[in-house]
């Protein structure tokens, strides 16, 4: 049987298993277009806030010297609203849409906006680093995860995933009440908590000061967590961090993952970067024997 | 260790040349960016204000590159204010560049636009005959005029300004030149960089008569390596793709000439 990259997470079916991560090139329906040309299995909207946010000055993204990336762009989106009406003439990318709110009213507005758009998931910001009331204070706080998945999982029908990072409580803590409340599947990880100092003029680059620490860097802290949570959870999961080749993707999927992320390796290897890391799955998996992606989800464990 | 260009090199700034009372050249030595090609783009990190992205301009000393900045919000005043001495980080070069044609080549600035034309002629052959136009508001804002006739001096040239106000050379705007030269003259190429109509108007001018046009496009940049997306313009992403295309191409793209994004993403009419 010709081996399928086609992959499943929970409900979500994709024909290919590497999605665009949020935060990325995420606001025109035109370069979603050209980056489901370009291979990409899904993509995920920058995160929608309920209003329009303008995002921190410059210097927002800097480049670690021995890889990676530290940003600090924001959360920088032109609002639920206008981007619905953005994607409302989509029919044939799967996309994903990204949210991020304080309260779970935030979010049930937000997705009333998208009532007439073809929503492929929803997936919950719980995890980003670097704005205050959002992303990671509302992951570390169980009883708004609590409020912000149940009220999600009552406003749509539509796939909710959990996106969690690394913050000052436990993530697994996160991840099971997301569970308890009906997640329907979990990315892990979200960019890490980090800064970056000029030794020159002494002070520190981004403008924000503290950013998110993201690509090869994070790779290893993606990976542990995806085991950790395939390993303690029996939830569909979506890797994300530090993704830049096949052997990324699959070790990803030994780990647990159904399906992976990527961002940063936009900037390295620009959009060619999806058909590289697809064919290199369907040749790994010519090479060992596999039909399906779900065969290899997990494996890691075993050992 | 080789040196990222992706991570902010720090240089001091060795003179400040005032161009205009708005406008100025701030001179660096750097290895990489006195070798940037026409069009490329660094992005420019004045400490405590803002990173932006600016064309690199040359430089007569070699191992040196410069910047031109025109003071205008909080970010390019601050990139104005640094003195000798000061110091200011810079990451890249980013970006594609010009194809340099040979023959009658037509090159349109308006304002800092002008900054990678200047580039383009030191790459010009001697045999070359260029037509430079120059856009400004006033006499006030006009420069550059005698560094292009200096860069030029071996070649067949003409430079022409021409002002809003027509307080110095020709008065109207320079897309109106751009149409009679393009309809009176046969050019082997166009390259514009300015105010997107300007460059909007001048791209439809010589398309429409099929001469090759290339645009530099400015858009809101804040990552430079095509990551963030805030400088999509269509499909495209300027500090990627660009920011130089074809007319062709440009002609095909529903925002070039009539909307650029905000800060926030949101599209917004010229």
């Amino acid at each position: 049987m010709k081996p399928s990259i086609a992959t499943s997470i929970g409900q979500i079916q994709l024909d290919k298993p590497v999605m665009l991560a949020s935060g990325i090139l995420g606001i025109s329906l035109d370069v979603f277009n050209r980056l489901y040309a370009s291979g990409a299995g899904a993509v995920v909207t920058k995160s929608l806030s309920t209003v329009s946010w303008e995002g921190y000055p410059n210097p927002t993204i800097f480049s670690v010297k021995g890889g990676g990336w530290i940003n600090a762009v924001g959360l920088s989106n032109p609002g639920a609203s206008n981007f619905a009406k953005m994607i409302e003439p989509n029919q044939d990318v799967p996309i994903i849409v990204s949210l991020v709110g304080s309260v779970p009213e935030d979010f049930e507005m937000m997705i009333k906006e998208f009532k007439n758009c073809k929503v492929k998931a929803y997936e919950l910001n719980l995890s980003c680093p670097h704005v205050a009331k959002v992303g990671l204070e509302v992951g570390d706080d169980p009883g708004l995860v609590k409020a912000i998945v149940s009220t999600v999982k009552n406003a749509t029908d539509v796939p909710a995933i959990a996106k969690v990072g690394l913050g000052t409580s436990n993530y697994l803590n996160t991840v099971s009440t997301a569970i308890d409340c009906g997640i329907d599947a979990i990315t892990a990880i979200n960019t890490v908590r980090a800064m970056a100092i000029d030794v020159e003029t002494q002070r520190p680059i981004l403008s924000n000061k503290f950013g998110g620490l993201s690509g090869t860097p994070i790779k290893p802290i993606a990976l542990r967590c995806v085991y950790e949570i395939s390993s303690k959870y029996d939830i569909p999961i979506i890797g994300c961090g530090g993704i830049s080749t096949w052997e990324d993707a699959i070790e990803f999927f030994l780990a647990g993952a159904s399906g992976v992320q990527l961002g940063s390796a936009i900037g390295d290897n620009w959009v060619g970067v999806f058909d590289d890391i697809n064919k290199g799955i369907l040749d790994y998996m010519k090479r060992k024997n596999y039909s399906t992606i779900k065969e290899m989800v997990g494996l890691a464990k075993k050992s | 260790m080789q040196r990222n260009l992706n991570h902010p090199t720090i240089v001091t700034i060795e003179k400040v040349i005032d161009e205009t009372p708005t406008v100025r050249t701030l001179v660096f030595s750097d290895d990489v960016m006195p070798t940037v090609l026409p069009g490329q783009f660094a992005m420019v990190w004045i400490p405590g204000v803002n990173e932006l992205p600016m064309s690199v301009m040359i430089s007569k000393e070699s191992g040196k590159a410069a910047f031109t900045v025109r003071k205008h919000g909080p970010s390019s005043t601050g990139l104005f204010n640094v003195p000798v001495g000061g110091q200011i980080g810079i990451r890249g070069p980013y970006g594609n560049s010009f194809d340099v044609k040979e023959g009658k080549l037509l090159l349109v600035g308006g304002g800092t636009g002008l900054v990678p034309m200047m580039r383009l002629l030191s790459f010009v052959k001697p045999t070359d005959d260029v037509t430079v136009l120059m856009g400004a508001k006033s006499k006030d804002e006009v420069f550059f005029e005698d560094l292009s006739n200096e860069l030029l001096k071996n070649n067949p040239h003409q430079v022409i300004v021409s002002t809003d106000d027509g307080s110095y050379g020709e008065k109207g705007f320079v897309t109106d030149l751009v149409e009679k030269l393009v309809s009176e003259t046969h050019f082997d190429a166009v390259y514009v960089c300015g105010p997107e109509i300007m460059m909007y108007k001048t791209v439809q001018a010589a398309h429409a008569k099929q001469i090759f046009v290339q645009a530099s496009l400015e858009r809101m940049m804040k990552c430079g390596v095509g990551i963030c997306g805030s400088c999509c313009v269509g499909e495209d992403l300027a500090c990627r793709d660009g920011t130089v295309f074809d007319g062709g191409h440009l002609s095909k793209n529903k925002e070039f000439g009539h909307f650029h994004r905000n800060k926030a993403g949101i599209l917004e009419n010229y």
